[in-house]
């Protein structure tokens, strides 16, 4: 309740802020045009990035049994990266172009590392993780080479993309993202029983009657339709699904059950929180939220490598 | 409970095991025994369905345990593997609450009978106050104990044991065959327990199976199996055969 009552008050105080303050009473037709269609899309986009980032990073830490796992470790990210930017040069007229093309780019980075990763006698993490690596690595040689065909202003606007940013969202995105995050983190919270047996170890979890290879399909899916809607919408916001499901660990304990759901609203509040700071720190020129979330997250991360 | 007609397992192009045949019956404990690398965790990855069989068959209280489902074979068989870390703060009552999982819906929460069972096994394993503590703070023995504790919170008829007395000191040794053999008498289960401690499972089985080379060397009565030839002949050791005075059981002294 605590965390839910947090996430309304950083909403309203994140619309209300930015370099232009609105005080959601006598507002001016501008002040509206501001405050319905451009903030509260891009507040509520922030929210919806950072649940459906942190739900991934917990049920992959959980399924890989691996602290350190999370999209970009696996290649998902980079691989919706480039599915975005293929839109981006290519079919920049169909709107919908960029998340189709990211989802599909995710499904196949993480159906290549998934093949990549298997062997005769299944699949070890391990492997698994060696196999993200290379694909990250291989997906972003990609994303440098494809951005040698853009123009200088796709280019600059490319570029702050890739970093993380909220600011070109637009309405369809964001129903899109919201409803996409909303399921997602309804599914993955339905799988947190199976988890915490994961978590123990898989072999343990086939022991006490977990349909492993069905659960990990289930999480490797919705974690690419969660992780293509939020790069096609706002880029690659790093350290969310790092940090956040470890904070939310500290505070409630190890149990998924509680983890995942309590991870979607404290992630939410984390990319709000980060894009307000983008949004007013040197207004009105503005931040990419990426790179607030990366100048918090890796200090703290330190701090919880070190704490543990 | 459990008929085992000739499987055969294989790793690739290598039998690891092959023709082995025997069944387990309520109430019993059989100890398996060889040596290292002669196939008896491959035996218990075989008898819960983790491994396939290449040939024959498995049955499971006489259906083919392949038709059963990982949640149908989970609530009827227990494994108390070798290993097991995680890297994860997971409390002791967690991890013994994991083993309800088959018993109960695959969402939601534990009930107030679970947690009765889970605190029983704990309270059987000597884990009073051990709930709120971390796994990865136990000694290996008293994981081991854990570990035992969640077996017997499935409540599953049959278990299979893999070392389960490997870190434990004597008294605990003796705690943990006295626990299955309880669950035998007391619910009719059934338990096929892996040791390389041949007077203890002289002690505590019914019957001995003595695995050389993928195949079974002998099985039978442990009186009838350990014997001087057999074990000459599986671990290549000269022993000593006497009668234990207390419990009048076979007892094996290596000569070295």
């Amino acid at each position: 309740m605590i965390l839910i009552a947090g996430l309304l008050v950083v909403l309203v105080l994140a619309i209300a802020l930015g370099s232009e303050r609105l005080a959601f009473f006598n507002l001016s037709d501008q002040q509206r045009t501001i405050l319905f269609d451009i903030r509260i899309p891009r507040v509520l986009l922030g929210a919806c990035v950072g649940a459906a980032l942190a739900v991934s990073g917990a049920a992959l830490q959980s399924l890989l049994r691996n602290p350190l796992a999370e999209p970009y470790l696996l290649g998902v990210s980079n691989g919706a990266a480039l599915g975005t930017m293929l839109a981006f040069v290519f079919f920049e007229q169909f709107e919908w172009s960029r998340p189709v093309l990211a989802f599909a780019g995710a499904g196949i980075a993480t159906f290549a590392v998934y093949q990549m990763a298997k062997n005769r006698t299944g699949m070890n993490v391990e492997r698994l993780v060696l196999s993200g690596v290379i694909v990250t690595t291989f997906l972003s040689s990609i994303l440098v080479l494809l951005t040698s065909l853009l123009d200088a202003t796709k280019l600059r606007s490319f570029t702050f993309w890739l970093l993380g940013d909220l600011s070109q969202s637009t309405v369809n995105g964001v129903y899109l993202t919201l409803a996409v995050s909303f399921i997602g983190t309804i599914i993955l919270s339905s799988q947190a029983k199976s988890l915490n047996l994961l978590m123990i170890g898989e072999r343990d979890a086939f022991d006490l009657g977990v349909e492993v290879g069905r659960v990990r399909l289930i999480v490797f899916v919705v974690v690419s339709v969660l992780v293509g809607s939020t790069v096609a919408a706002s880029g690659s916001v790093g350290y969310v699904g790092l940090i956040v499901p470890h904070l939310v660990r500290l505070a409630v304990g190890s149990d998924n059950r509680l983890v995942v759901p309590f991870s979607a609203v404290a992630g939410a509040i984390f990319v709000v929180l980060a894009d307000t700071v983008a949004r007013t720190a040197i207004a009105p020129r503005e931040l990419p939220v990426g790179a607030i979330t990366a100048l918090i997250g890796a200090p703290l991360f330190i701090y919880l490598l070190k704490r543990n | 409970m459990l008929e085992v007609q000739n499987i055969t397992i294989k790793y690739g192009p290598c039998e690891v095991l092959r023709d082995i045949l025997f069944d387990l019956n309520q109430g019993e404990i059989i100890a398996v025994l060889g040596a290292n690398g002669a196939g008896k965790t491959t035996l218990i990855r075989a008898l819960n369905g983790t491994l396939p069989v290449s040939t024959g068959e498995i049955l499971l209280d006489g259906s083919a345990l392949a038709g059963f489902s990982r949640r149908e074979i989970a609530q009827q068989i227990a494994v108390v593997a070798q290993e097991n870390e995680t890297k994860f703060p997971i409390t002791v009552l967690q991890f013994v609450l994991s083993g309800r999982f088959s018993q109960g819906s695959a969402f939601g929460w534990e009930t107030g009978k679970d947690l009765q069972i889970a605190s029983d096994a704990l309270r059987e394993c000597d884990l009073v106050d051990y709930d709120g503590r971390l796994m990865n703070e136990l000694s290996g023995g008293e994981r081991q104990r854990v570990v035992l504790a969640r077996a017997l919170a499935t409540q599953a008829k049959i278990l299979l044991l893999d070392e389960p007395t490997a870190n434990l000191d004597l008294a605990h040794q003796a705690l943990m065959f006295r626990l299955v053999r309880e669950r035998c008498v007391e619910e009719m289960a059934a338990a096929i327990v892996i040791t390389h401690d041949l007077n203890l499972a002289s002690e505590f089985a019914d019957r001995i199976m003595l695995l050389n080379g993928g195949g079974i060397f002998a099985i039978g009565k442990p009186r009838d199996v350990l014997r001087e030839e057999n074990l000459k002949e599986v671990f290549g050791v000269q022993v000593l055969l006497d009668e234990n005075p207390a419990s009048k059981k076979v007892r094996v002294t290596t000569v070295y």
